[in-house]
């Protein structure tokens, strides 16, 4: 059965209706069943991180931000953290606590986008109507307290940039209550609707065992029941004053993603509850020097997706030395090929969307095409590293002799 | 609820007869909030010309530019609606507060030049 | 000879038809619409769609066959609109009414899905060919309960041609409840026919873009959207006049009969489809052999019996 001829290849994007974004999977099928898929992502490198090495801090902020579209105050908050540890602030209680509230506003408008988009990939377009039209509501919250639907632009080295009044409070409770209401519907839909259980139990199979060795994060991983969780290993803002309940869930497929996204949900909306209610008093933002010390900082965040990670070198101007990303897509991408393999073709869409995928902020891919030798290879870590050492060694730079641990202060 | 397919079918049903969740755009328009950020304002009255604004604007949008003489000062803002992200860094950094934003979003323009304004 | 002309091409034939089908296509479309609590597109929306799409390029693979390309979307078109020639509008009688005219009238009405296999074949697309292939399967796995479905109420009824089923339901209303199993057999799989959720496996856009449609564009695409409305229309007043015996004798009041019957069969056919996610192929498949198909020849077994009880 497995000779070639019986075998065709194609390729799901980089156009495709199924994705929002470009990203390429070249499929080879064997009738409807998937025997091999190549992931390929690349196509929106935007050379964000280049683009902070030549900007002050401040202005790295809102370019960090719009990394992602979704979550985009995770990002802009890894770095703030960053930043902040660099310059050794500790910024006021209520700033923490507007950071969380916005954190998990976020995670709540992105998991029910993701609802909507996973029950439009299997054609359930009502579901998707629906959980985006409530959606809605989450995103005028976030306008409200940001200043705008998607890039809120709320943290600012220091602390952040607008309050929570008490009106404000008000009507997130009030919304919050709708909200809630709604989503116990989905939940309830999700357990019981057979077609939408028919399509997603099975398919994207990622167990245990796997889900760590490929390294997948968020609720990809959690649904493979590796209980990992930023928020709780390692608490960042305001966390460790909020109770937080991870969910896990053991079916590891697709249909576990989709329970542990709407639990979540419940559990993100309980979250805002608390930190609205114990919110202390206290200055937005502390004063923030314009020039940050020489040094590095391993920042990271759990966004929606999974854990966020910023690396931040600064070299004591007021334009850092090295950003370097890594959103929670990339982490979750490595096990795609896996999670593909053996399923229908009609899955796809589903598979792929299960992890939530963000192209443009993943796309940090280095492909060399070696024209002379005609080959392709994926550099790593160490040969980029050689080979840009060579390349400033030739300018008359020599950066090997420089010690990255001694120029932290 | 029990198991089952079209479990959504009452939900969408009850919605026929409610007021629909979207708006013709156009013809009908969404409120916006008063804190939404829009197209930044310039007041310049009181800019003193010391472009801290252009200095902090991630996308290089503004600059204030001095069309008077040397002597008798008199600010212009140029503002490039098309480059700028709506950040409001520029309103946060000005340090005699006389730029601010405004919830105004209908900025589109058939010509690039026509989304450079001077304030 | 004259009136024959202006059935085929005014009314009930083409025109009237093409109109009935837009104006289907729209309540269709609103009624999704307000289903998902969206406001939905204004009356003319699918009128300006086919009027758009006839103004637009017309591109034609360079691997397809030219001429079959070409002909597949009036064929399928064709064959539509013959097939509703023969389905009762205002009366119980249609207007060229024969022994055996739903056998022919539902192998009419297969033409269309033929012609999207084969439009998706000689496309030479990638997607085109999987979507040929889905239709293909699809045919084989609908087709089957939903011929016994309609032959069922012939059985009771003794008679193998569309307006005699109707005449005879119009006499004995209360047969009709009978066929209910029937009914909601017919009903799932001719959301198949239609290709529409849970089974537009061949069109899926998020999975294989749209499928056998993919290389169509322009005037050959109007005309295939054009022989879905259509069949749309015609599928759902065949069901009308074999399922809903109701029926004036005014024929004005006949057609007024027909307009609501088939409205509120569109509305079900609607909510089938809102309120469902697309099954895959083999599931698709499963459902039909192991469930539809059991229900389908469990109602023939009863209208058999029946039938004997009341000879
Ligand atoms: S809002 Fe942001 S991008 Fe726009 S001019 Fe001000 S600083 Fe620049
Ligand atoms: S920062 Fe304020 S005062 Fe300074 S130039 Fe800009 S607008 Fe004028």
């Amino acid at each position: 059965m497995s000779d070639n001829s019986k075998r065709i290849t194609i390729p799901i994007g980089p156009q495709h209706p199924a994705l929002k974004e470009p990203g390429c999977f070249t499929i080879t099928l064997e009738g409807e069943k998937v025997v091999n898929a190549v992931v390929g992502v690349g196509y929106n490198h935007r050379g964000l991180e280049k683009a902070c090495e030549s900007r002050t801090y401040i202005q790295d902020l809102y370019i960090i931000e719009r990394v992602c579209g979704i979550c985009s105050h995770t990002h802009s908050t890894a770095f703030c953290q960053g930043v902040e540890e660099l310059v050794g602030v500790e910024i006021s209680p209520r700033a923490k606590f507007i950071r969380v509230i916005m954190a998990e506003l976020e995670r709540l408008h992105s998991h029910l986008l993701w609802l909507g988009v996973a029950a439009h990939e299997i054609g359930f377009d009502t579901l998707f109507m629906y959980s985006w039209r409530d959606r809605e509501l989450v995103l005028d919250m976030l306008a409200m307290l940001g200043g705008n639907r998607v890039n809120y632009g709320i943290n600012t080295l220091g602390g952040v940039r607008r309050d929570i009044t008490p009106e404000m409070k008000e009507l997130i409770h009030k919304t919050l209550n709708i909200v809630e209401e709604q989503n116990k519907y989905y939940i309830d839909l999700a357990l019981h609707e057979t077609t939408l259980a028919a399509r997603l139990s099975g398919i994207g199979k990622l167990s245990h065992e796997d889900a760590i060795k490929y390294g997948a994060v968020g609720p990809v991983a959690r649904a493979s029941m590796v209980k990992d969780d930023i928020r709780v290993s390692e608490p960042y803002a305001a966390y460790d004053q909020i109770p937080v309940k991870v969910v896990t869930d053991d079916h590891c497929d697709v249909f576990g993603r989709a329970v542990v996204r709407v639990l979540e949900i419940m559990e993100s909306i309980s979250m805002i509850r608390f930190a609205l209610d114990n919110m202390p008093d206290g200055d937005l933002a502390v004063k923030f020097p314009r020039k940050v010390p020489a040094g590095e900082v391993f920042s990271r965040t759990e966004a929606p997706r999974g854990e966020d990670t910023h690396y931040i070198r600064g070299n004591g101007t007021d334009k850092p030395d090295r950003v370097r990303v890594r959103a929670a897509s990339e982490a979750n991408w490595h096990g795609m090929q896996h999670m593909l393999e053996g399923d229908y073709l009609a899955d796809v869409p589903i598979i792929i969307a299960a992890i939530d995928p963000c192209y443009s902020c993943t796309d940090r891919a280095f492909i060399v095409k070696d024209l002379d030798h005609g080959d392709q290879r994926v550099w790593d870590w160490q040969s980029l590293k050689r080979y840009s050492v060579d390349w400033y060694k030739k300018r008359g730079f020599d950066a090997s002799k420089i010690k990255l641990a001694e120029r932290r202060i | 609820m029990k198991k089952g397919p079209g479990k959504i079918a009452g939900f969408a049903l009850e919605h026929v007869f409610k007021k629909p969740a979207t708006i013709q755009y156009p013809f009908g328009k969404l409120k916006l909030e008063e804190s939404y950020r829009g197209k930044i304002e310039y007041d310049a009255e009181t800019c003193i010309g010391c472009n801290i604004c252009a200095r902090d604007c991630p996308a290089g949008a503004i600059k204030v530019v001095n069309v008077g003489t040397k002597e008798e000062k008199s600010f212009q803002c140029r503002l490039d609606v098309g480059h700028c992200i709506f950040c409001a860094q520029c309103v946060d950094s000005c340090p005699k507060k006389c730029l601010h934003f405004s919830p105004n979003i209908e900025l589109a323009a058939f010509s690039r030049d026509n989304l450079k304004v001077t304030m | 000879m004259l009136m024959a002309l202006f059935n085929i091409v005014i009314f009930p034939g083409l025109l009237f038809l093409g109109i009935y089908a837009l104006f289907f296509a729209f309540l269709d479309r609103k009624l999704y619409a307000r289903l998902q609590n969206r406001v939905g597109p204004p009356w003319f929306q699918p009128l300006a769609d086919f009027c758009k799409l006839l103004g637009k390029e017309t591109i034609i693979p360079q691997g397809a066959d030219r001429r079959v390309f070409v002909s597949l979307p009036v064929f399928a078109l064709a064959a539509v609109t013959t097939a509703f020639i023969y389905v009762p509008i205002w009366s119980v009688n249609s207007l060229f009414p024969f022994e055996g005219d739903l056998i022919v009238v539902l192998y009419l009405l297969t033409i269309p899905t033929l012609c999207f296999f084969l439009g998706g074949w000689y496309s030479t697309s990638l997607y085109a060919t999987i979507g040929a292939v889905r239709a293909l399967t699809q045919l084989f796995s609908y087709e089957v309960p939903l011929f016994m479905a309609m032959l069922a109420p012939a059985i009771l009824a003794e008679t193998w041609s569309i307006s005699g089923i109707s005449a005879y339901y119009a006499e004995h209303p209360l047969y009709i409840l009978i066929n209910i199993p029937a009914f909601l057999v017919a009903m799932v799989a001719c959301q198949g026919k239609l290709e529409r959720v849970p089974f537009d496996l061949p069109e899926a856009e998020t999975e294989i873009v749209s499928g056998t449609f993919v290389e169509y564009s322009g005037r050959l695409f109007a005309i295939f959207k054009m022989a879905i409305d259509c069949e749309l229309v015609v599928v759902s007043a065949l069901i009308a006049a074999i399922f809903l015996p109701f029926h004036a004798a005014n024929p004005w009041l006949g057609f007024l009969y027909f307009i609501i019957k088939t409205v509120i069969i569109l509305i079900l056919l609607c909510l089938f489809r809102a309120s469902m996610a697309r099954v895959r192929i083999e599931q698709m498949l499963m459902f039909c052999w192991k469930i539809l198909t059991p229900l389908a020849i469990i109602q023939i077994i009863i209208n058999l019996l029946v039938r004997g009880a009341l000879a």
